[in-house]
């Protein structure tokens, strides 16, 4: 099959209608003569209207409200975001403005590591305490002064404990960790059904330049995890939704930064 | 209109080509939330005044060729061209989820630009930018998926014999 007087690429902008006229009539003209050609610019032709037809549908599907909520309920992760610019600035990377093809880079992808142990860190500390019925945590609810106080002494960092009520979830209290980088703070919350959510927050994260919420799972538990300022937190949970944990990760954002 | 509500528009093309991309509905789900939830966080990167609808399928093209590598899953090879299987059922049926099937046995990166120029009937330039690749890249590869495409498809359904339009 011989195309000698068009190039491959001159076939391919006339199977999608991007020659220009004078050409088109030139190689219409020889497709007349080439049968076999023309077949298969036909060919082309109708597997591009199966295609679009195939997958038609989803254009008139209704968009699941879960999808369209992303873009619209978390404001506020913009401003996290900016917040993780301005810590960027500070950092290697001088053009953050433009393409995302920015990501594509290897001195980028290397630091999502930090954040990815975090997520797996804390999926496991979740594994192991929440099923825990008699020893959850160490310090109760009841002294939440003397835990905050505590563990913030710990990790050479102001905590504080989000308040999770309105999202229907109550503090059972914490326990210290070993992490990483030191110790670690493991907060236990708990709702009516008995559903336990732990959020894990670790320091020495400031060099980190990822910033925005990203969601891992490791087996069955699903974590969101972010990094604001130098803490690392890490929300996890094994028997809620994505969307469910990500509504708590948002509250106990706005928490933490009022 | 800003760029939440112009983003919430291209939701379904968004869709569309996340399942063509990714095969089954469910990684398409999951392509989409997780770009979704990757372009809003990086919103403050986007260049007011460029193509926004390219910016949004960059942000899927890295998070889906993120994903692929993380699962570690395989393409199959460029010249490898595997046989379809055989099967009853209504010729309707089995055409269209032959095509689908056709699809994912497309090398990736082939697939990506034959769908972003067959769906998303964007243009060479905007297929190569929202790529990173030259356009001598992308017309090489839409040449090869289209003729791979033609070959498994006319393969299989060779009862029905193909017409030369006029």
């Amino acid at each position: 099959m011989s195309l000698a007087p068009f190039t491959d690429a001159e076939l391919q902008a006339y199977v999608d209608g991007r020659l220009d006229a004078a050409r088109r009539a030139e190689l219409e003209a020889w497709l007349v003569e080439h049968p076999e050609e023309a077949e298969r610019v036909a060919a082309y032709r109708r597997l591009g209207d199966e295609l679009r037809e195939l997958y038609a549908p989803l254009l008139v599907e209704p968009v699941p409200p879960s999808l369209a909520a992303l873009l619209t309920t978390r404001t506020r992760w913009r401003r996290a975001a900016a917040v993780a610019g301005w810590i960027a600035l500070g950092g290697a990377i001088g053009g953050l403005a433009g393409w995302e093809l920015h990501e594509a880079r290897p001195e980028a992808a290397a630091i999502p590591e930090v954040g990815a142990t975090m997520a797996r860190r804390a999926a496991i500390a979740h594994a192991t305490y929440s099923p825990e019925v008699r020893h959850p945590v160490e310090v109760g609810a009841d002294q939440e002064a003397h835990l905050v106080a505590w563990l913030s002494k710990r990790l050479g960092a102001p905590l504080r404990t989000p308040k999770l009520d309105a999202v229907g979830y109550s503090l059972v209290g914490g326990r210290l960790l070993p992490g990483d980088n030191g110790p670690v703070a493991h907060f236990m919350y708990q709702c009516n059904r008995g559903t336990r959510i732990t959020l894990y927050v670790r320091t020495e994260m400031a060099g980190n330049q990822e910033t925005a919420f990203r969601y891992a799972r490791e087996g069955n538990i699903g974590v969101f995890y972010w990094v604001d300022r130098k803490l690392g937190y890490a929300l996890s949970s094994a028997d809620i939704s994505k969307e469910d944990l990500l509504r708590v990760a948002n509250a106990v954002y706005q928490q933490l930064n009022p | 209109m800003n760029e939440a509500q112009r983003l919430v528009d291209l939701i379904p093309r968004l869709r569309r080509y996340a399942r063509a991309l990714a095969g089954d509905r469910s990684s398409a789900d999951d392509l989409v939330q997780d770009t979704l939830e990757r372009a809003w966080a990086k919103l403050h990167l986007y260049r007011r005044g460029t193509d926004l609808r390219a910016w949004l399928f960059t942000v899927m093209h890295n998070v889906h060729v993120n994903k692929v590598r993380a699962t570690r899953s395989t393409d199959p090879l460029d010249d490898e061209m595997p046989e379809l299987a055989q099967g009853a059922g209504q010729p309707d049926a089995l055409m269209v989820r032959d095509l689908d099937r056709a699809i994912a046995r497309l090398p990736a990166e082939q697939r990506a630009v034959l769908l972003l120029v067959t769906l998303e009937e964007m243009s060479y330039e905007q297929v190569a930018r929202t790529l990173g690749i030259p356009i001598g890249t992308v017309m090489s590869r839409l040449s090869r998926a289209r003729e791979k495409l033609r070959a498994m498809m006319t393969g299989h359904a060779a009862a029905t014999k193909l017409k030369v339009v006029k």
